[in-house]
This record gives C-alpha cells, structure tokens and sequence, in this order.
C-alpha cells in the first residue's frame, strides 16, 4: 500500500488547495432528486477517463499498452449517433439501445484486432495499438463524413447524462471498477494477468494460457472505451470524430502509472487507478476553479506526473529507504526488477 | 520479391529496400494518375513541405535505436515556434531568438534523458510529461496565434535556392539535408553512433562491454530534442508564425515515418536515411490525396495505418527468419 501514499497525497493537497480557493468544495445540494455539488462534477467528468484507466490497468498489467483507446471513443460515438441520426425513429429508446449495442459490438471486433495483433503476431504493443490509433480517428471520420452528428433522443442522453440520485456516468464506472476487482481479485484470474506480465514465457510453460489472457485485455480495454465513448458523446447528444476521446488514453496510462502500476507489467493496483484518475481530474477541474487559463492544465499535469514518477521511482524510494530501516520485504526484488 | 533478391539483400537493410520501393511506388503511382505530378518541382516541394518532419524523424530514429521512444517532439516543435514568433515580436536579434530556440530544445531533451536515466522511469511516460509541459509552456506564451512580421526573418523562410531547371528549394530543404548528412556520420562514423547500436542491441552487453552508457542514453534524447527545436524553427520559417496548437499529432507521423522506414521500435536496428524516406512516403501520400482533390484529408490516416500495420508486419517476418 506504501505507493499509494504519493497519490493519495496528491490528491489530497489538491482538495485542500480547491477548499482554500472555494470554501464551499464540499457542499452538495439536492435539487429534483438529484445531487449536485464540485465533488459530483469531478467525479462524474472523470467517469470515462476512470473507465478507460481500468481497461488500462489490466493491459499493462500484462506488459502492454493500448494507444487506441482514444480512438475507439471517436468510432463508437461516431457509430451511435450515425445509427441513431440515420433510423426511421431517431428518439425511441429502442433505437438507442440497438445502436449502443452495435457499436459496443464493433468495439469488442477492435478489441479483437489489437489482440491478435498483440497475441498471435507478436507485435510490440505500443506499435501494434498505434495502428488503430492512427487509423481509427480517419474511420470515425468516415463514419461521419466529417461532420459533427447531433442526436435527439432521450434513452441514449441518460447514458452520459442522467440521473440516479448520483449521475448515471459515475454509477456505470463505479460497477465496472467492482466488476473488475470482484472478477480479478476473488478469482485466479489477476494472478494469471499478472504472471503473464511478469514473464510471458515462464506463465506459458507453467501451464498459464497467455495467449487468451492477452486477448482478453485487449478486449475489455477496447470495450471499456467504447461505454466512454458512449458517455462522452451522449453528455453533449453528438459525436465528433475530430475531438471526441483526444488524448485520453494519455490521461487513463497517466491515471494508471500515477496509481502506481508499473510500465514494465505485472503488479497491478484497481485502487491506485481509481486515485490516479481521480487525481488528473481534480487536477484540471482546479485549474477551473482557481482561474488559470485551461490550456496551461498541461504544464501543472506534467509537474503533477513528473513529481509523482520521481517519487514513486526506485532509486528516490531506497534514498527514502537508506534513513530507516527497511523492512524485509522492501530488500527483495520485485519480478520486474528481476527480470531485467 | 523473389527468393534470390531476398537472400542478396542483407536482412537488416532489406526494410529500407522495402521503403525505397515503397516510395518509387507511391510517387509512381501519383506521377500516373496525375498530369504534372512528376515534375521535379513536386518531387522538390515534398522536401519544402515535409522538411521538419524529416528533421523530427532524424531525431527520433536516435531515441528508437536505443530502444526508447520520444513523445515530446510534435509540442517541442510547437514550444519553440512559439519561442521564436514572441522573440522575434519582442525585437530580439534573430540569431539570439533562433540560439535560444535551439539551446530549450536541447535542454528539454536533456532534462528528459537525465529523468530517464538516472531515476530509471520509462521513456514513454517521462516524454508524456514533456509533450505536456512543452504544449502547455507554448499556452504560458499566448493562447493565441503569433504571426512573424520580421522581414529579416521572413526572408529566411521565403528564399528560394534555384537548382536549375526550373526546380527551386528553401533554405529549409538544406538544413534538413545537412542535418541528415550530420546524423548519418554521428550514427556510422563515430563512437557515440556505435553505442546508440549497442544500447539498443542490449543494454547489459553494452554496459559489460564498458561502452559509456548514460551518456548516450541521455544523448539521445538531446538529439530528438535539438531536432524538435529545429524542426520548429524550420516551421516557423515555413508558416511564418507561432502557434501552441502547432504539429498536433505529429509525433505519432515522426514514429509512423520511423517504422515505415524500417526502424525495429524494439531497437539495435535501423537506417536514418530509411526514416528521411518514411517521411517522404508520408509526404507523398499527402501530395497525392491534395492532387486528388476528391479524396478527403481522413484518408491520409487511414493509409498511413495500413502502411504501418505492412511495414510491422514485415518487420515481423524478417526478424523471425533472422531468429530461426
């Protein structure tokens, strides 16, 4: 637990920095039945990166990494609202759910594609995902002929933008991150992910089916975009290819390296990805609040992710370490470190 | 390719064979469905045009050789269009503008090698943090578009070069063929060159063998980020203007142009002349799709992914038949 600590702080003093700024951070109200209040909108405009930081995770976990999710946003908000623009009834909640469906299915065939890339070619990840990273924001383009589609329809509004009590988007990220420490953590199956990052060829012969696992990840991390899509581009009833999911996938590999997770694959932490997006949320909603033109957002992320990296980086902790004295399980090597 | 060629051609340079190709295909291709697309004016303006992605690209087969990756170079080049246009608005000599352009870049460069090596982070999240830090110092400046009314300095960019025939360069053309040139002796010729081999080779070899490790490994990256500030003062002389919103996404052309050039990502392997190429084939792609005029821009995306998933896929294959 001791790496969570660095974003757990970061947070922290954000919050405080928010309080100092806005003494009313905290306060919530209730209008309508709904809840209102900063903490809500941190959580709720954080939802997607959230959900796409989890896909994340477990592909890294597994050594990879998916440049494509962002683009995966731009096609699943493209195909949608096309879908939904082009039907005989474009308000009804059935075409809302067919074509949320037929997007979320193109997502698991992108899923698919990265995996075989991946798993059965053997392409460096980094390269293998960049190929849908650059081609897929053209195919959302296709799709919408470059133009930017506007929906009206209830049914697919509630996805990014309804209500229960709490907004719609944060209770779908909240199920997912459960789903996915219930699934991996209760079952073998995070030991598995992990033994494949650690050492892909050991985890094969000691009888681990790699392969499927990779698959898998790549799959849920591609269907995991494809809600954010739908959430990002139901918020605002329209997808635009150009803009929809830009750079997200460098938020959600920041979310996840803040919380913790190593590049270099194996030990993975659900919460430090969960504090992680958190943190890069807070982070650009505080440059709101406090006033600072949003553009500059970047240089206080990148002094947020330089400052928690260092820290976090195992010659800074053994300087932390040398002072007191380490406990025993500290001196070990971790397998990463092991295998290098 | 037949199977003779193929055992003729040294496998590690066969994917710069493949790029050569590639691009005498692509430009062929356009010269016949075009009229007037193969003069030697077009075949000039694909250097005009492309000469900071080449000077991007030069850079990043540095980086890749070692067997890192450099995602700061598109905002570097942003960053220091940015530095230039306010420099030169704010009446500064411009050979001090253009030294102090080059002098950030170098130092970015540095900072991120010194990140990378010395607290062993991995190069793809460090120059993450770069690419933000840059875009966003680039907002610090103005959050607006500055454009260059300096003549002096818009003459640097304007200045045709006649190489007769009618064909005509800018400066920019030169400074990327010098830069090229330069690359090709540092990566072939001298120590330093070796070493970047060596390191992406192996680390551990390389270090056991005694060679200077940490300095190359930091070398490299103020290499990319020297290229980046030059390729942004190149821009600025191209666009006569400073802008943060400069080169979105073009990192991701400058690994593109990289790996079609035959670069293996994983490192140790790699021509720099096969990634001037890549960007070639890039730029041709492009002069095509404008030729066309039907063609819509998103095309653009769309080829160059197909090409990097052929050119992936090839690399794939060699090094299996190396292997086995």
């Amino acid at each position: 637990m001791n790496r969570l600590w660095w974003p757990l702080g970061a947070l922290a003093a954000l919050l405080v920095l928010n309080v100092l700024v806005t003494p009313s951070f905290f306060s919530l109200r209730m209008q309508d039945g709904h809840l209102y209040g900063s903490v809500i909108d941190i959580l709720k405009n954080g939802a997607p990166t959230l959900l796409i930081a989890l896909g994340m995770t477990l592909v890294i976990a597994t050594r990879g990494i998916d440049l494509s999710v962002g683009a995966v946003v731009a096609i699943a908000a493209a195909v949608t609202c096309e879908y939904i623009a082009g039907s005989g009834d474009p308000g009804s909640a059935s075409t809302a759910l067919v074509g949320m469906a037929i997007s979320l299915g193109l997502c698991l065939v992108l899923g698919l594609w990265n995996g075989f890339l991946v798993a059965v070619l053997r392409i460096q990840p980094i390269v293998a995902t960049l190929v849908l990273m650059t081609a897929g924001r053209g195919i959302a383009m296709l799709i919408t002929d470059g133009q930017i589609i506007t929906v009206n329809n209830e049914t697919y509004r509630a996805v990014g933008a309804g209500f229960v009590l709490l907004p719609l988007a944060i209770l779908i990220s909240v199920a997912v991150l459960a789903l996915v420490a219930v699934t991996t953590r209760k079952t073998a199956l995070g030991l598995l992910i992990e033994s494949v990052g650690v050492n892909p060829e050991a985890s094969r012969l000691a009888g681990v089916q790699s392969r499927t696992i990779i698959w898998t990840v790549y799959v849920f991390a591609a269907l995991c975009a494809g809600v954010a899509g739908l959430m990002i581009s139901s918020n605002v009833s329209a997808a635009d290819a150009n803009n929809a999911g830009l750079w997200i996938e460098m938020d959600a590999i920041l979310a996840v390296v803040i919380g913790g997770t190593s590049l270099a694959g194996g030990r993975y932490s659900l919460t430090g990805t969960l504090l992680g997006a958190l943190v890069i949320q807070t982070l650009t909603t505080t440059v709101y609040t406090v006033g600072i033109a949003p553009e500059v957002t970047l240089v206080f992320k990148a002094v947020v992710v330089i400052v928690v990296i260092l820290f976090q980086s195992p010659k800074v902790q053994s300087l932390f370490r040398r002072r007191r004295p380490a406990p025993p399980v500290a001196v070990a090597m971790t397998p990463q470190e092991v295998a290098r | 390719m037949t199977a003779l060629s193929i055992s003729r051609v040294p496998s590690r340079q066969l994917p710069v064979v493949a790029t050569f190709a590639l691009f005498v295909l692509t430009f062929g291709a356009g010269s016949v469905s075009f009229e007037n697309f193969a003069s030697g004016q077009v075949f000039a303006n694909l250097f005009i045009d492309n000469a900071h992605l080449i000077l991007l690209a030069v850079g990043m087969t540095f980086v890749i050789l070692t067997g890192g990756i450099d995602l700061s170079v598109g905002s570097v080049l942003a960053l220091s269009t940015m530095i230039a246009a306010a420099g030169v608005k704010a009446g500064w000599p411009v050979p001090l503008v253009i030294v102090l352009v080059l002098l950030t870049g170098s130092v970015l460069g540095l900072l991120m090698g010194l990140m990378i090596h010395k607290f062993d982070v991995q190069p793809f999240i460090v120059t993450l943090a770069g690419m933000f830090l840059a875009r966003g110092a680039c907002f610090l400046i103005s959050v607006e578009s500055i454009s260059i009314k300096d003549k002096a300095y818009r003459a640097l960019g304007m200045e045709r070069i006649a190489l007769g025939g009618g064909v005509s360069i800018t400066n920019n053309v030169l400074i990327a063929v010098v830069v090229l040139v330069a690359a090709m002796y540092v990566l072939h010729l001298t120590r330093f060159g070796r070493t970047v081999y060596a390191l992406g080779g192996s680390e551990p070899s390389a270090r056991l063998m005694g060679l200077k490790v940490g300095f190359t490994k930091v070398g490299v990256y103020v290499v990319s980020g020297f290229c980046s500030s030059l390729a942004g003062l190149v821009f600025s002389f191209y666009t006569a203007s400073g802008y943060g919103l400069h080169a979105v996404g073009m990192e991701l052309e400058a690994i593109a142009a990289v790996v079609i050039g035959g670069t293996l990502l994983a490192g140790g392997s790699g021509y720099v002349l096969g990634s001037v190429v890549g960007a070639l084939v890039l730029g041709t792609i492009q002069t095509i799709i404008s030729f066309d005029g039907t063609l819509n821009s998103w095309w653009t995306k769309i080829v160059i992914g197909a090409l990097l998933l052929a050119f992936i896929v090839l690399h794939r294959l060699i090094v299996r038949r190396t292997a086995t």
